[in-house]
């Protein structure tokens, strides 16, 4: 029964079926934890949507100088998107029992991220060589305050991604943890899709 | 253990849920102090969140001795004025009426009323209360720094709330967007236990339209903070940075003194836009805890089911939904384009249409009740005739042409005092005298509840009519003082006095309330089980007052709503949710079938 249909029901009538509305605990099939960062995924989202709002609403206005892109950031794009498919290709190993390979992929694709973080702060080091100081122009500000919250998700999810590897790490058999890594491929995805966005909102204007 | 339905016909799935890993305190400070239990931290929310909202309370005499009596008290400056009635606002909306209904009220009733353990992320929910804690003591803190809190006004709109002429311009309008920023950070952590555990940890039979409408609004208000907090909180760092590295989010080009500031080009509208698509849904995120509450409140005390009780769910989905487009009435005179107003004026319009649906069904559930004039009763009615009144000057404000001549005068300081001030406090009242037998298992003292209502009540309506009569006068808001005026006559200012005493005796009424909660906590009379005799899971547990864990060995199955009262045929007149139908005792002493 979906979501919607359970919005119907009339619970002043005696049901039908009473086992099949005794069986009924949970709205959606899905482990808790997945529902929480789903749930948190959609905060994260609309902070990053208002700020893509307020950059469009801001560039409007004729002060609006905008930044040369490093050629730096299409390398650490690159490193997110295969960090992002290696999160990805781990989960698909666990799913299949396969141990090694899961575990490897898991590590390769947090250092991969790690080495995201410090190409962005060679950008921002690039820029702020340049004379692209956040206080020049507001689209600077943007820059820095963009990249800042986004490096920050990725911070947090690299805590969640050595919680991870210490699960694999004491786990006797890899579907112990292969929910925690099917969460970091979802969190990985998510952080991928905004830092497309944010890039191509830069790129493009 | 596995069990067989009432019907005989199907497998009911065991009692434990294997993800359910309940936390076990091992020493006092876990027990008590950083407690991973819920119905602890809804205490610890509790207590936080009235603390500091009786420090805004304090803050709201003083206001009001400026108002009613100009010139007396050579203590209360005009700067500490703005900063008195700044702290005041965001104290009473953020600090204590979010966290109280959503930290106290959540944490408390969640689980209970659903029949968990505890919520999902227990962990999570301890760090949510610890972040709120440090979010309140870094706001108490700008009262320590040079130049003291900010006085910006609680919408701290730029540019002027971090221009040096306005009071806290320094490291007070920092601490206020560094509090705010944490407040948000720990209100995440404890909404996604809400809306996680409300979705998926609910006892066997407990499906969603069975849940009591306090969960359904606490749970909607929950979704609703979650959704509009972010704009909070991107307009808060927006505005650090401008503050703190000179970016020029919102800051347009200033020359202040002949001096052109390093500031230029930013947008200060766009910091009201992302401000009031929070500022909105703050509303209802006080409200429909409120709407839930006091459903369940009367239902009890009327002993009738909740009436239009799937209309009473979908005015709560729908009132949340319309939440997110009617932001803007907040700026009809901020210069925005004509149809965008329109726009705006027909959306907030449209949304008094669920939520007179709710005062219907409100006074229809009392219709032919058997009514009993309790204490939480007596709260709960207060908050139908307190809200309506409230909500019907919000029809004339959400109207451009008429808004636009009373906009920031006292009209509208009454009108969102009596709509999201006075009526959701009735209501945290009213549910404290309900739930208090279940927290402490005393009750509190009737006489001196009886006592609280009456001052209470009578007193905010002595504060809010006439503050709606000065709003007409044209007396407007956040004055230090009148003045010269031609066209506010004399006798303005004796009205105003005459608040000024219906304000500080409210207040001392509370101390009454508060002096009732700390005295039966230990010599009140000891409650029964059920003393209200309600259907609810909460009255259920086997343990009274709930004990860790919330169910003993087996948690409940639930086989009906919570608004089985005097039901034809039955002995008692109500049925918990949990009573097996083989269980219902009818009234020729026979089971019924």
């Amino acid at each position: 029964m979906n979501f919607f249909q359970q919005l119907t029901e009339k619970p002043w009538l005696p049901e039908s079926d009473g086992a099949a509305a005794l069986r009924r605990r949970r709205t959606f099939a899905l482990p808790r934890v997945s529902l929480g960062l789903r749930v948190f995924l959609t905060v994260a989202t609309i902070i990053f949507s208002l700020m893509f709002i307020a950059y469009a609403d801001r560039m409007t206005f004729p002060d609006w100088r905008p930044l040369h892109e490093p050629w730096l950031m299409w390398l650490n794009t690159a490193i997110l998107l295969l960090s992002s498919y290696l999160f990805r290709k781990a989960r698909t190993a666990a799913d299949h029992g396969r141990t090694e390979p899961a575990k490897l992929r898991l590590r390769i694709a947090g250092f991969l991220s790690f080495a995201f973080l410090a190409g962005q702060l060679l950008v921002w080091q690039q820029l702020v060589a340049l004379g692209y100081f956040a206080k020049t122009n507001p689209a600077n500000a943007f820059f820095f305050a963009f990249t800042a919250l986004h490096g920050l998700h990725l911070i947090g999810g690299l805590v969640a991604w050595r919680r991870a590897c210490i699960k694999v790490r004491n786990a006797h058999d890899i579907a112990e943890a292969r929910l925690s890594i099917e969460l970091c491929a979802v969190y990985w995805q998510f952080l991928l899709v905004i830092w497309l966005a944010m890039f191509g909102l830069l790129l493009f204007t | 253990m596995a069990t067989v339905a009432p019907d005989g016909s199907a497998y009911v799935p065991p009692a434990e849920i294997e993800e359910v890993d309940l936390y076990h305190p091992k020493s006092w400070i876990t027990k008590y102090v950083f407690c991973q239990d819920a119905k602890v931290i809804a205490i610890q929310y509790s207590v936080t969140a009235v603390s500091i909202g009786m420090i805004g309370l304090v803050m709201s005499w003083l206001v009001r001795l400026q108002l009613g009596f100009p010139d007396s008290f050579s203590f209360i400056s005009e700067a500490a004025y703005y900063q008195l009635i700044t702290m005041h606002g965001m104290i009473m909306v953020i600090y204590l009426l979010t966290a109280l209904f959503l930290g106290g009220f959540g944490n408390y009733l969640i689980p209970l009323m659903l029949g968990a353990r505890d919520m999902v992320f227990p962990y999570l929910n301890m760090l949510s209360y610890w972040i709120y804690l440090v979010a309140v003591l870094v706001l108490i803190a700008s009262f320590f720094v040079p130049g003291g809190p900010t006085g910006a006004g609680w919408t701290l709109y730029p540019p002027q709330s971090i221009l040096q002429g306005t009071p806290g311009s320094g490291a007070g309008i920092l601490l206020m967007l560094i509090s705010l920023a944490l407040f948000i950070v720990g209100f995440t952590m404890g909404g996604l236990n809400y809306v996680v555990t409300v979705l998926q940890a609910r006892a066997r039979g407990m499906s969603l339209m069975r849940m009591p409408l306090t969960i359904w609004g606490i749970f909607v208000a929950t979704v609703l903070a979650l959704l509009a907090f972010p704009a909070l909180f991107v307009g808060a760092i927006m505005m650090t940075l401008d503050r703190l590295l000179g970016t020029s989010f919102f800051m347009p080009e200033i020359v202040e003194l002949g001096e052109h500031l390093k500031y230029g080009g930013g947008s200060p509208l766009l910091f009201q836009h992302l401000f009031w698509f929070f500022g909105h849904p703050e509303v209802y995120i006080v409200a429909l805890p409120a709407f839930g509450i006091v459903s369940d409140i009367l239902a009890v005390h009327a002993r009738k089911n909740i009436f239009g009780y799937r209309m009473m769910v979908w005015a709560i989905v729908a009132i949340g939904g319309l939440s997110f487009i009617v932001w803007a009435h907040h700026m009809y005179v901020s210069g925005m384009n004509p149809y965008f107003g329109f726009f705006f004026a027909t959306t907030t319009l449209i949304i008094a249409i669920p939520t007179a649906l709710k005062v219907y069904n409100w006074t229809l559930t009392l219709w032919r009740g058997d009514i009993h004039f309790t204490v939480p009763m007596l709260f709960a009615i207060a908050f139908i005739i307190t809200f309506a009144n409230g909500g019907i000057t919000g029809l004339f404000l959400g109207n451009v042409v008429i808004d636009v001549p009373l906009s920031d005068t006292m009209f509208v300081v009454a009108h969102f005092h009596m709509v999201m001030g006075v009526a959701p406090i009735l209501v945290i009242l009213g549910a404290v005298y309900h739930w208090f037998p279940l927290i402490t298992g005393r009750m509190l003292h009737e006489g001196l509840g009886k006592f609280h209502f009456w001052v209470t009540f009578i007193g905010a309506y002595s504060i809010y009519f006439p503050m709606h009569y000065l709003g007409f006068l044209g007396v407007p808001r956040r004055y230090y003082e009148l003045g010269e005026t031609d066209f506010i006559i004399d006798s303005a200012q004796t009205l105003s006095a005459n608040i000024t005493i219906a304000a500080l005796i409210v207040g001392f009424a509370q101390l009454v309330f508060i002096f009732n909660i700390v005295r039966s906590a230990s010599k009140g009379k000891i409650s029964e089980r059920n003393p209200w005799r309600a259907t609810s899971l909460e009255w259920q547990t086997p343990e009274f007052p709930p004990g860790h864990g919330n169910w003993g060995d087996e948690l409940p199955v639930v086989y009906r709503w919570a608004y089985e009262y005097n039901l034809p045929g039955v002995e008692l007149d109500f049925v918990p949710q949990n009573l097996a139908p083989d269980q219902v005792v009818m009234t020729n002493a026979k089971p019924a079938e």
